[in-house]
C-alpha cells in the first residue's frame, strides 16, 4: 500500500509540472510563432512603447523560456518582484503571476473565488451520485418496465441538453415566473439560508447532466454484471435475491464508475465554468471569462493552473479511494 | 462539452453475431456491414436520429439557398421591428410572423431563422472535423501502442491518462485567448474555427485511442496475425491489413458518439465567446446573447437552445443505434 501511494504522489507531481510546462509554453511559444509582441497581451493594445517596454523587463519577457519559468516557480515558492526603471511591484509568496491590467496580485483572487467553484462541483456530486447511481441501478433491476423507459429517456435528454440552455430554462421558470428561488448569489457567511436558495438551481443544473450520464453508465455495467456466470453462481447457491444485487452485483457495478468519476473530474470543471456563467456564480469560471475578454493572461494563467491542480488532487484522492475498495488495483 | 464516451463496445463479440446470423438460417455469407445494417435499419429511434442527422447535413450545406427562397439575409438589421425602449421584437413570442419564422434578435432584428441555418453550418462543421482529426489520431497511436507495448505503450497511454483528466475546455479557451487574429492566412472566424477543430480534435482522440488500444491488444495475439507474421508479412501489411479492419466496428461507434460532443463542446466555447467570430451566427452564441433577455424574450432563448437539443438528440439516437447493432450484447 505505502509503495502504491508513494508512487502515485509521484505520478501526480509529474503531472502537475508537466501542466505548468504545457501552459506556461502556450503563452510563451505561441506569441513568438505568430510574431505577435507577448507584452502586448499583459497591458492592451492601446499602451505605449514605453509601457510595453516597462512589462517586458518587469516580466523579463526577453529572457529564455526556461529563465521565466524558473523565475515563476520562484514566485510560487518565495514570491517575487516585478521591477523596472525604479519602479517595484511586490508579488508575495505565493506568487501566481501579478496582474497588470487590474493592478493586483492573482493568488488572493484565486482563493476569493475558489470556494464558490468547490462548493458548487461538491453539491453537484452530491446530488448527481444520489439520482445517477439510483434511476441506473433501478432501471437496470426494472429492465423494459416504465420506470425504465421513462428514466432513459430523461436520462438521454439530459446528456443531449446544452447545461448552460438547461440552465436558462430553470431559471426563466423556477426565478422569474415562480419565484421559488434566489437568481443571485449570497455568500454562505452572509446568509445560510439566501447561500442555498441561490445554490440550488445551479447544483441540480450541473447534477443533472452528469446525473444522466451516470444513470446511463450505471445501468449499462449493472445490466453486464447481472448477466455474469458468478451471479447465476449465487442464485443457484440460494442466495437471498437482495444480497445478489447489494454483496455481488453492485460492488462490481461500482469499480469502473469511480474510475470514471476520477477521468470526469476535467470535464466537471469546464461545465462548471458554463454554470457559473449561466447563473453569475462569482467563481473561477466567471473570472477567468473575464480575463479572457480582457485578454488578461497572468489570470487565465493561474485560473488554469488552479483548476489542473484541483483535478489532479482529486484524482490522487479517487486512486487512493480506489484501491481501498478494489485491492486488486494495487497490485497492478 | 458534455456526454463522455462512456458506454463500451466490444468488438470481440462480432464473431458471435456472425455465428448468430448464420444460424439463424441465412444461407448466403454476410459482411459485418451488411448485418449491422439490416440491425440498424430495425431500430426505429436510430432511423429517426439518421434523418434528423441527414436533414441537418442538408440544412448546412443548402443554407444560402434556403434563405434565399424564405427571402431573409442572416445578417440584415431589422430594426423597425424592434421595441426601442426595450430592444426587445415588437411583435409576440420573439417577433413570430410569416416573414421571420423563429421572430427576430432583441436590439439588431436580426432574422433568427436565417441564423439558426447558418448555425447549423458551424456545428456541424466543427463537430465532424475534429472528429476526423480525433479518428485519425486516435487509431494511429492506439494501434501503435497496442502492437509494441513497452515504453512505447507506456509512454502514449500515460499521454491518454493526462489528456482525460485535464480541464479541457480552460485549456481551449486560454489557447484561443493567445491566437492572434490572423493565421496561415486566415482571418478571425476562420482562425477561430481551425483552432476550434484542431484542439477538440486533439482533446477527443484518447477516447478512441483507449478503445484501440484495447482491442489490438487482444487482436495481435490472434491466430490470423501470428499466420501472417510467419507468412513473412510485414509490420505495416500487419497493422493495416490484418488489424485496422478489425478495428472499424469500435471505430465507427465511438466517432458517431464523439460527434455530438464535439457540437456542444463547439457551442459551449461559442456560448463563453470563445468560438467563432461576429456577425458569424452559431448558436452557443445566440444563447450567449439570450442571457441578457430571458426574463423579456424568452423565445430568443428557446430557439438555438432546441436546436442544439435536436441536433445532439438526433446524433445520439443514432450513434447509440450503430452502437446497438454492432455489438450483440446490446443492453437496450
Amino acid at each position: 500500500m505505502l509503495t502504491y501511494l508513494i508512487r502515485r504522489l509521484f505520478a501526480a507531481a509529474v503531472m502537475l509540472v508537466a501542466i505548468v510546462l504545457v501552459v506556461f509554453s502556450i503563452f510563451f511559444l505561441i506569441p513568438k510563432w505568430t510574431g505577435v509582441d507577448p507584452a502586448t497581451m499583459y497591458v492592451g493594445k492601446a499602451s505605449d512603447a514605453a509601457a510595453l517596454e516597462g512589462i517586458r523587463q518587469k516580466l523579463g519577457l526577453d529572457e529564455p523560456i526556461l529563465v521565466q519559468l524558473f523565475e515563476f516557480f520562484k514566485g510560487i515558492f518565495v514570491g517575487r518582484d516585478y521591477s523596472s526603471a525604479g519602479d517595484t511591484i511586490k508579488c508575495q509568496a505565493p506568487c501566481f503571476g501579478y496582474s497588470f491590467k487590474t493592478e493586483q496580485a492573482i493568488w488572493p483572487v484565486l482563493t476569493d473565488r475558489f470556494p464558490v467553484t468547490f462548493a458548487l462541483a461538491i453539491g453537484a456530486a452530491v446530488i448527481w451520485l444520489i439520482i445517477g447511481l439510483g434511476a441506473g441501478i433501478l432501471s437496470a433491476l426494472k429492465r423494459g418496465t416504465i420506470w425504465d423507459r421513462f428514466s432513459m429517456t430523461g436520462a438521454l435528454a439530459g446528456v443531449s441538453l446544452p447545461i448552460y440552455f438547461t440552465g436558462l430554462i430553470s431559471l426563466a421558470v423556477f426565478s422569474y415566473q415562480l419565484g421559488w428561488v434566489n437568481n443571485e448569489f449570497t455568500p454562505l457567511e452572509e446568509n445560510v439560508a439566501d447561500w442555498f436558495s441561490g445554490m440550488i438551481l445551479p447544483w441540480v443544473t450541473l447534477a443533472f447532466l452528469f446525473g444522466a450520464m451516470y444513470a446511463r453508465l450505471t445501468r449499462a455495467t449493472m445490466l453486464e454484471v447481472m448477466g455474469e456466470d458468478y451471479i447465476r453462481t449465487a442464485r443457484a447457491k440460494g442466495v437471498q435475491e437482495s444480497v445478489v444485487i447489494r454483496k455481488h452485483a453492485m460492488r462490481s457495478t461500482m469499480t469502473p464508475i469511480i474510475t470514471l468519476l476520477g477521468v470526469d473530474l476535467g470535464m466537471l470543471m469546464g461545465n462548471a465554468i458554463l454554470t457559473e456563467t449561466t447563473f453569475s456564480l462569482p467563481g473561477l469560471g466567471q473570472a477567468v471569462l473575464k480575463a479572457i475578454g480582457e485578454r488578461d493572461l497572468p489570470l487565465i494563467l493561474g485560473v488554469t493552473l488552479i483548476t489542473a491542480t484541483a483535478v489532479v488532487v482529486a484524482n490522487l484522492v479517487v486512486d487512493i479511494l480506489y484501491s481501498v475498495i478494489d485491492p486488486r488495483v494495487r497490485l497492478a | 462539452m458534455t456526454a463522455p464516451l462512456h458506454d463500451a463496445v466490444k468488438a470481440d463479440d462480432v464473431d458471435t453475431v456472425v455465428t448468430a446470423e448464420v444460424a439463424k438460417g441465412s444461407v448466403e455469407g454476410r459482411s459485418l456491414g451488411q448485418i449491422a445494417w439490416t440491425r440498424l435499419k430495425r431500430d426505429k429511434l436510430a432511423v429517426a436520429g439518421g434523418v434528423v442527422v441527414l436533414f441537418l447535413i442538408l440544412v448546412a450545406i443548402f443554407a444560402p439557398v434556403i434563405t434565399s427562397i424564405i427571402g431573409q439575409d442572416p445578417n440584415k438589421y431589422n430594426q423597425d421591428l424592434i421595441d426601442p425602449l426595450f430592444g426587445t421584437p415588437t411583435g409576440s413570442l420573439g417577433g413570430i410572423s410569416s416573414d421571420h419564422l423563429l421572430g427576430v434578435e432583441p436590439v439588431n432584428g436580426r432574422d433568427v431563422f436565417a441564423r439558426i441555418v447558418y448555425g447549423a453550418r458551424i456545428s456541424l462543421l466543427v463537430g465532424f472535423l475534429s472528429a476526423v482529426v480525433a479518428v485519425v489520431l486516435g487509431t494511429v497511436l492506439g494501434i501503435l501502442a497496442g502492437y509494441f507495448g513497452g515504453w512505447v505503450d507506456a509512454l502514449i497511454s500515460r499521454v491518454m491518462d493526462g489528456l482525460l483528466a485535464f480541464p479541457q475546455l480552460l485549456f481551449i479557451i486560454s489557447l484561443i485567448a493567445v491566437m492572434p487574429d490572423k493565421l496561415l492566412g486566415l482571418e478571425g472566424t476562420g482562425v477561430r474555427l481551425l483552432v476550434m477543430i484542431l484542439v477538440i480534435g486533439f482533446f477527443g482522440w484518447p477516447y478512441i485511442g483507449r478503445i484501440v488500444r484495447g482491442q489490438t491488444l487482444s487482436l495481435r495475439e490472434r491466430e490470423y496475425v501470428e499466420a501472417a507474421r510467419s507468412l513473412g508479412a510485414g509490420r505495416r501489411y500487419i497493422l493495416f491489413k490484418e488489424l485496422l479492419p478489425n478495428l472499424i466496428a469500435p471505430i465507427t461507434v465511438y466517432t458517431t458518439l464523439m460527434i455530438p460532443t464535439n457540437i456542444l463542446t463547439e457551442a459551449a466555447l461559442s456560448f463563453l465567446g470563445a468560438g467563432v467570430k461576429p456577425p458569424t451566427a452559431s448558436w452557443g452564441q445566440m444563447l450567449n446573447q439570450a442571457v441578457r433577455y430571458y426574463e423579456t424574450d424568452p423565445m430568443y432563448m428557446v430557439v438555438p437552445g432546441v436546436a442544439i437539443f435536436i441536433t445532439v438528440l438526433a446524433f445520439n439516437l443514432f450513434g447509440d443505434g450503430v452502437r446497438d447493432a454492432l455489438d450483440p450484447k446490446g443492453t437496450r
